[in-house]
């Protein structure tokens, strides 16, 4: 029989005050726990959202604004640029700057859900880290060179694959398709084959409903916040609200009462573009009969239009064959009052400083700004969620203190009942300093226990309010998601009860036997 | 074996006046001898047994017991020797109340080497006819069988000397003969010295040596009658 085990005995014996007190400790532990996994989760949601661009162009405003409105479908836009500020980055001056700009459109919802407008790169370039991006293997001098090029090009393609639950990406010239966000597709039951109708505004049943889209794919899980979005196809995006139906109550995009003012009446969009994924809207009249043509790869195509908005998405990625000529001199007219709420930008990696000057540039001028989301995520955990954080954590700490406190405050009241007991052991033949160990053991073994307590308590808490909090916010929990941060919790509880203990303790080793055991 | 000589005890009152307990001048006893020790209340039975046991440092004078020389051990050094040499039985058991039969009797284990024979535990127990109580805790024992746990605990460590201190006051008529029958059988068979205070004439007069503390304490001697 060792000291552990009478220590333990002892706590035994006191069932109901041991059991209240580690109860107290693993309600303070449960709190620290809860407050580590959930800034963690959100830390880690927050950074991996941003991940795949270095940069998100927006209209002049807040950048965190920007973006936490861009990545985390937070607030309403700032503002909008007009779509040949976009065409900067395709084949404009900028062009040669950045390896892939991705523009993103907002301003209508489903059930509450946020609809992006975007374009199919959004999922089929953009989650992908820079090693696995593709490259033009004539790049490439040598056929070592050449062959990792194409391996890494086939395990991005294999890798898209894997974003999808159900179906697909939507194409190029699908303009009444998109895909759904995991969260979505289970709360609002959509699947592939499902028609939606977005509609007007940020807020579930404010505004107007639009014309309908397909669901083409359903995207996995990703805990980040596009799992609480639906992306359309830009082009689709863009013919739904060219009718008049844009959110007025958005009057951060002012551009839209230009296009509304200057329709390009009688325009011939018949154009031929020798364009893989050339995507033209074909509106045929004004009676907002959006038929969407899709044109498909290689596809020649027609768009003839009353509104004219045939458009030309210029495809970032270097695997389109762009006509920057037509576009230049015919198609960017009928951009002419398109907007984009936010383009993301993906720096090449081959013109480093180049790259490191972009935002500079950009910011320098009138029209734009350019936010990196690294910086502002950063920004905002470190100066707000890390503050918060911090209060949580102190309150937490404070509790267990207390409940650390309280502990010794049992301990110590009990060692009056006790001391003949402790007498009765000294005449045993325990030393001074083995009585006094046995206490420390005790205060020790009720914070293990309630430390154990605690984390099982905080996990279970968290696998409990994981569907809430996902509901809520997004945040995707799992009861059994540790923390290396946890792994003090022990050492730290340890080193609290030794100092609790320490006064019981003390009284345990000043007890008088012979006094004691006449008592 | 036990040879006590010149021993004084003595302790400050509350009024800060002192109150002289012993006073010996020699008092003897051999290796398995079996001594019972008399004497009305608060003339110090209890008092010698402590300094014999250790708990209390004489003011003065020698204890010495198996060639050690208690008087002069240290604190810690007394705890050890205690646990070594010494077994105890008390007037009310001392049980402790948070564990079972058998880990009362290992207890006193742990503190002698920090080892618990087991066996030795179970054997001990068994020989006072508690093996089927093993596990149970002192609140669920009958007062006889308490106190017939704690003549086991005494035995555990093979002790030189077993001092018991009334150890039959608190148990039933009926009980009392066999506790003094397994106090005396168990001393015998290991070989232990045996001193055993009591108030019962009929106890003390099963003893070949009785001591009458007022015989052998000067302090009673000059005490006004």
């Amino acid at each position: 029989m060792n000291l552990w085990k009478i220590a333990l005995r002892s706590v035994q014996h006191r069932r109901l005050a041991s059991g209240l007190t580690a109860l107290s400790i693993g309600l303070g532990v449960a709190l620290v726990v809860g407050v580590m996994v959930i800034h963690a989760v959100v830390t880690h949601t927050f950074q991996r959202s941003g991940e795949g661009y270095d940069l998100i162009i927006g209209a002049k405003g807040s950048r965190l604004e920007l973006v936490l409105n861009t990545v985390y479908h937070i607030g309403k836009p700032v503002g909008t640029l007009p779509y040949e500020y976009y065409e900067e980055f395709e084949s404009g001056r900028f062009a040669g700057d950045v390896e892939l700009a991705v523009p993103c459109c907002m301003g209508g919802n489903y059930q509450g859900f946020r609809v992006v407008g975007t374009t199919p790169n959004m999922f089929d370039e953009l989650p992908f880290n820079r090693d696995q991006i593709s490259y033009d293997v004539s790049e490439f001098s040598t056929e070592e060179e050449r062959e990792d090029a194409r391996r890494r090009s086939q395990d991005r393609f294999a890798d898209s694959k894997e974003l999808f639950a159900e179906g697909k990406n939507f194409g190029w010239g699908d303009f009444y398709s998109g895909v759904v966000g995991a969260t979505v597709a289970r709360k609002t039951g959509l699947k592939v084959g499902d028609k939606f109708r977005p509609v007007h505004g940020f807020e579930a049943d404010q505004g107007e409903e639009h014309d309908e889209f397909e669901v083409v794919g359903v995207l996995k899980p990703t805990g980040t916040a596009n799992d609480r979005a639906l992306f359309i196809n830009i082009e689709g995006f863009w013919l739904i609200h060219e009718h008049g139906h844009f959110d007025e109550s958005l009057d951060v995009l002012p551009g839209e009462e230009d296009a509304e003012a200057q329709p390009a009446e009688g325009q011939t969009a018949a154009e031929e573009h020798d364009h893989d994924h050339g995507a033209d809207a074909a509106h045929a009249d004004g009676d907002h009969d959006h038929e969407a043509e899709a044109s498909h790869d290689n596809h020649d195509h027609e768009a003839d239009s009353d509104h004219d908005h045939g458009t030309e998405m210029a495809h970032g990625d270097g695997n389109h064959d762009h006509d920057h000529a037509a576009e230049a001199g015919e198609g960017h007219e009928h951009e002419h009052g398109r907007r984009v709420t936010a383009i993301l930008i993906r720096t090449d990696p081959r013109r480093m400083k180049r790259a490191m000057d972009l935002p500079k540039i950009i910011n320098q001028e009138g029209e734009a700004q350019a936010a990196m989301p690294t910086e502002e995520v950063t920004r905002l955990l470190e100066g707000i969620v890390g503050n918060i954080q911090a209060v949580l954590m102190v309150f937490a700490v404070m509790i267990v203190v207390v409940a650390g406190i309280g502990m010794m405050v049992s301990i110590y009241n009990s060692m009056s009942e006790r001391r003949h007991e402790i007498a009765v052991m000294r005449a045993l033949g325990a030393r001074r300093t083995t009585v006094m160990l046995i206490i420390l053991l005790e205060s020790i073994l009720l914070s293990l226990g309630g430390g154990i307590l605690g984390l099982v308590l905080g996990h279970a808490l968290i696998g409990l309010l994981a569907p809430t909090i996902m509901e809520q916010t997004g945040v995707v929990v799992h009861a059994l998601q540790f923390q290396a941060a946890e792994l003090i919790l022990i050492p730290g509880l340890v080193f609290m009860a030794s100092i609790v203990g320490y006064l019981p303790a003390v009284i345990a080793y000043r007890t008088e036997v012979a006094d004691s055991l006449s008592e | 074996m036990l040879e006590i000589r010149d021993v004084k005890k003595s302790f400050t009152q509350p009024d800060g006046t002192m109150l002289h307990v012993l006073d010996i001048e020699e008092f003897r006893a051999k290796a398995g001898e079996q001594i019972v020790i008399v004497g009305h209340s608060g003339c110090g039975k209890t008092t010698l047994l402590h300094v014999i046991a250790g708990i209390s440092r004489p003011d003065s004078g020698k204890v010495v017991i198996d060639g050690w020389d208690t008087a002069v051990l240290s604190e810690a050094e007394r705890d050890q020797f205690r646990a070594a040499k010494i077994g105890y039985v008390f007037q009310t058991f001392n049980l402790l109340p948070a564990f079972s039969a058998l880990e009362n009797v290992m207890i006193g284990m742990a503190f002698a080497d920090g080892r618990a024979d087991r066996e030795r535990a179970e054997m001990l127990l068994d020989r006072v006819g508690l093996s089927h109580r093993l596990t149970h805790k002192p609140s669920q024992l009958s007062v006889g069988e308490q106190q017939r746990v704690a003549v086991a605990r005494a035995m555990a460590n093979r002790p030189k000397v077993l001092l018991a201190d009334e150890p039959t006051a608190n148990v039933d008529s009926g009980n009392q003969q066999h506790v003094i029958d397994m106090l005396r059988g168990s001393c015998e068979q290991e070989g232990v010295a045996l001193l055993l205070v009591t108030h019962s004439p009929e106890v003390a007069k099963q003893f070949d040596r009785i001591e009458r503390l007022e015989e052998i304490n000067r302090v009673l001697k000059s005490a006004p009658t």
